[in-house]
């Protein structure tokens, strides 16, 4: 039956992450985004907050807890209204724990994930490809059987804790369709280029991964992996971040009209402005409920890609005109970096190319 | 917990109504769109019989149903079948005899005794329908200055003045129905005067001087009324008849709209999903897929205007689903009825428009229904508070402003 009713399990967690990422994340996403950097501290507490190891068995270090898309899309809204860049730094290990537990043997998932149970752990994937027509149907980088082993050949960027990660899962063409690899650091022809210079999410550091003839054994392939499963899964987390981040604006633009005074009023209180502020509210709305109807489908073992596709398309596109709404209001004040809304858009900008940097 | 499943229930009225829409009302579409003030006499009995007279989807605590047992879901369930009736067709669904926003207004307003002497015709005899009058040919939105008069003498109340735009007001005065009348007791008191009168079938002083032609929804009577000392018993107020202070009563009216914007809503989403529909065969046939997880670069501009398309009618979707389901809940939903009527007409409009455009000149063509259907979507723009109302609503309750400071 139709229900918006988040469970008391869900707002305990929401209620977590909202803490978190107003005491610990906003106050530092400018100085991250100036310098380039994020913390490491903030993997302890990521860490402590359990948002990597909880799922994984108790024999792992984890809780067993059952995952949900859905409050995987809660946790991640609320993770991207504090900042966008640190969301993607904090969950990135999320990309191969999950892969691992979802499609891993029980043999990689005992060589792997004891060490996302032990502490803050940097593992990640390499999904995107630096080509303007990439997507996730059909991968450039091809995996070829040689003998017992792999050969992975390709070119992979926006990759997401490279600098330190200790393996990756890499997603690649076979003759038999895509397949997801496990491709440890010190593999021979593995090499991690420098770092990227983005227009946003400068905060986070990614870096592109170049294979040339990475010769990898059978038992690093991941058997099990509903690869088109888990690419909806990263869609959902890529709509639920465009939520949080559209949310911040709205949220940011709303108080700033209210205080800021032309012609004697509050200019929220022209239409003109006011207007583009339910245009807003409407559109945070629009994409959590699209992201939240994905993530029940994915949560229900329905068929998820449409729904996936569709709310991750609509969140990259409705959350950069609310972005830009935003710094609209704002004006002059919206383009200096002495507030937060031109980094947001600049963030924003970026959901159309996101998908597989996080998953739910 | 979070779900988006339709309760069996509902899933299986919807389904129902798709073969009544697609069997009965398909196939009649374009005949009443071309006879425009012509009856579809058939259709409506058939409607009348199926319904008993009561609204489609009413809500749970409709005069002619026992309380059902389980959580209440009238609101959302009557979202879901006026979306499928709509996408059978808008104008015909209008037609169908019910009690209608007057009814909305009763069971909103009236008391328990206004009730069972207002609805209780619905549930027996030949069809009828009920109407709401409110707007004037000087104002639409600002229903604060409503012009027409009531005035007491003895035990009635004397009503002078124009109304138009009544949904069905010619067919609710011909069938035994009644209108909903908004009135002014005191032309100096604003919105604290505007009062809602029952003028049932009948009454000598009512009568509809013209039934509007228009641009869509034809199969749909919008009427001008004229009252000339229209005379009803005291008793056809609803609500107090006291000029307060506060506005309250004002307030109390406009609330009626809470329920009926995410019905408006609803319908708009069955003629955009017509649309999509339509055009997604058409496409097929000469070999155009939509594809979905694909980036832009592969995608044709077609598909990516229907994917674009598709994904804002979805989210209007959802939005008037949450905004029913609030309703249903007993949550005040101001703010999400006004949303969800706001991204819906809009969405449907521009859904429509834009598979037209897809098709060329087979979608514009009267060959198909799709060219009626854009001309029926632009009706959600308007009626029921037009876009620009309800963002102005939306807008006021996001920022916490009164009408007066946000106007």
């Amino acid at each position: 039956m139709f229900d918006l009713e988040l469970t008391d399990e869900q707002k305990l967690i929401r209620d977590t992450i909202v803490s978190f990422a107003s005491e610990k994340v906003r106050p530092i996403a400018r100085e991250c985004d100036e310098t380039g950097t994020i913390p490491a501290s903030l993997q302890t507490q990521a860490f402590e907050l359990g948002l990597i190891h909880s799922p994984l068995a108790e024999a792992h270090g984890g809780f067993g807890e059952i995952r949900s898309a859905v409050t995987g899309a809660i946790v991640a809204e609320e993770l991207a209204f504090g900042d966008l860049s640190i969301s993607l730094y904090l969950l990135a290990p999320r990309l191969f724990a999950y892969a691992l537990i979802d499609g891993g043997s029980e043999e990689q998932r005992a060589r792997f994930l004891p060490a996302f149970g032990a502490g803050p752990y940097s593992a990640s994937a390499a999904v995107v490809e630096p080509r303007f027509d990439f997507d996730t149907s059909s991968f450039a980088t091809t995996a070829r059987r040689d003998g017992n082993n792999w050969i992975l050949d390709g070119e992979k960027c926006l990759v997401p804790l490279a600098a330190e990660a200790s393996a990756f899962v890499v997603l690649a063409a076979t003759p038999e369709g895509s397949a997801a690899f496990i491709v440890e650091r010190d593999r021979a022809g593995l090499v991690i280029g420098e770092r990227e210079k983005n227009m946003g999410i400068k905060a986070l550091a990614t870096h592109p991964l170049s294979l040339k003839g990475v010769s990898i054994p059978e038992s690093n392939r991941l058997p099990d992996l509903d690869l088109p499963r888990w690419l909806d899964h990263g869609r959902v987390a890529n709509a639920a971040m465009a939520c949080g981040l559209a949310r911040g604006c709205f949220e940011f633009a709303r108080d700033y009209a209210k205080e800021r005074k032309a012609f004697g009023v509050p200019i929220a209180q022209k239409q003109a402005v006011a207007f583009m502020l339910a245009d807003m509210a409407i559109e945070v709305d629009a994409i959590r409920l699209l992201t939240w109807e994905a993530a029940w489908r994915l949560d229900t073992g329905l068929p998820a890609t449409t729904e996936s596709a569709r709310a991750s398309r609509y969140a990259a596109s409705s959350t950069l005109r609310v972005a830009d709404n935003a710094l609209q209001v704002l004006g002059g004040h919206g383009y200096i970096r002495d507030y937060p809304v031109e980094l947001w858009l600049r963030n924003a900008r970026g959901f159309s190319t996101f998908e597989g940097l996080a998953t739910v | 917990m979070i779900s988006f499943d339709l309760s069996p229930r509902i899933a299986e009225m919807k389904n129902a109504i798709r073969s009544l829409a697609e069997q009965a009302m398909r196939p009649i579409a374009r005949e009443f769109d071309e006879k425009e003030h012509e009856e579809p006499h058939e259709f409506q009995n058939l409607m009348w019989s199926i319904s008993g007279g009561r609204a489609f989807g009413s809500s749970d605590d409709a005069p002619n149903e026992g309380k059902s047992s389980g959580p209440r879901e009238g609101n959302l369930g009557a979202c879901v079948t006026i979306e499928e009736l709509s996408w059978g067709d808008a104008g015909l669904y209008l037609s169908i005899p019910n009690a209608g926003l007057g009814g909305a207004a009763v069971m909103a307003a009236g008391t328990a005794a206004q009730k069972t002497r207002f609805l209780g015709r619905f549930a027996e005899g030949q069809p009828k329908w009920g109407a709401m009058a409110i707007t004037e040919t000087h104002c639409g939105s600002d229903s604060a200055a409503i012009q027409t008069t009531a005035v007491r003498d003895g035990d009635d109340w004397v009503l002078n003045g124009t109304k138009i735009y009544c949904t069905s007001g010619d067919r609710a005065l011909r069938s035994g129905g009644f209108v909903v009348v908004w009135a002014t007791v005191d032309r100096t008191a604003g919105r604290r005067g505007i009062k809602s009168f029952v003028v049932e079938s009948g009454t000598p002083g009512i009568k509809v001087i013209k039934v509007e032609d228009k641009l869509g929804i034809r199969a749909s009577d919008t009427a001008m009324i004229v009252l000339e000392d229209c005379r009803i018993p005291a008793d056809n107020l609803l609500g107090v008849a006291e000029v307060h202070q506060s506005t309250e009563g004002f307030k109390a009216a406009m609330a009626t709209f809470d329920a009926t914007r995410p019905l408006v809503a609803a319908s708009a989403l069955g003629i955009g999903q017509a649309a999509l529909d339509l055009a997604r065969q058409e496409l097929a046939q000469r070999g155009v897929e939509i594809r979905y997880d694909r980036c832009d670069a592969h995608l044709s501009a077609i598909e990516r205007d229907f994917l674009d398309a598709e994904a804002d009618l979805q989210a209007a979707r959802l939005l008037t689903w949450r905004a029913g389901w609030m309703m249903d809940r007993g949550q005040r939903n101001n703010l999400e009825a006004s949303m969800a009527k706001a991204k819906a007409g809009l969405a449907v409009t521009r859904v429509t428009q834009k598979c037209v455009e897809i098709l060329g000149p087979i979608g514009y063509s009267r060959q198909l229904l799709l060219e009626k259907w854009m001309r029926d979507a632009k009706i959600n723009d308007i009626f029921e508070g037009t876009q620009q109302i309800n963002m102005l609503i939306v807008a006021r309750r996001i920022l916490g402003y009164s009408s007066k400071e946000l106007s």
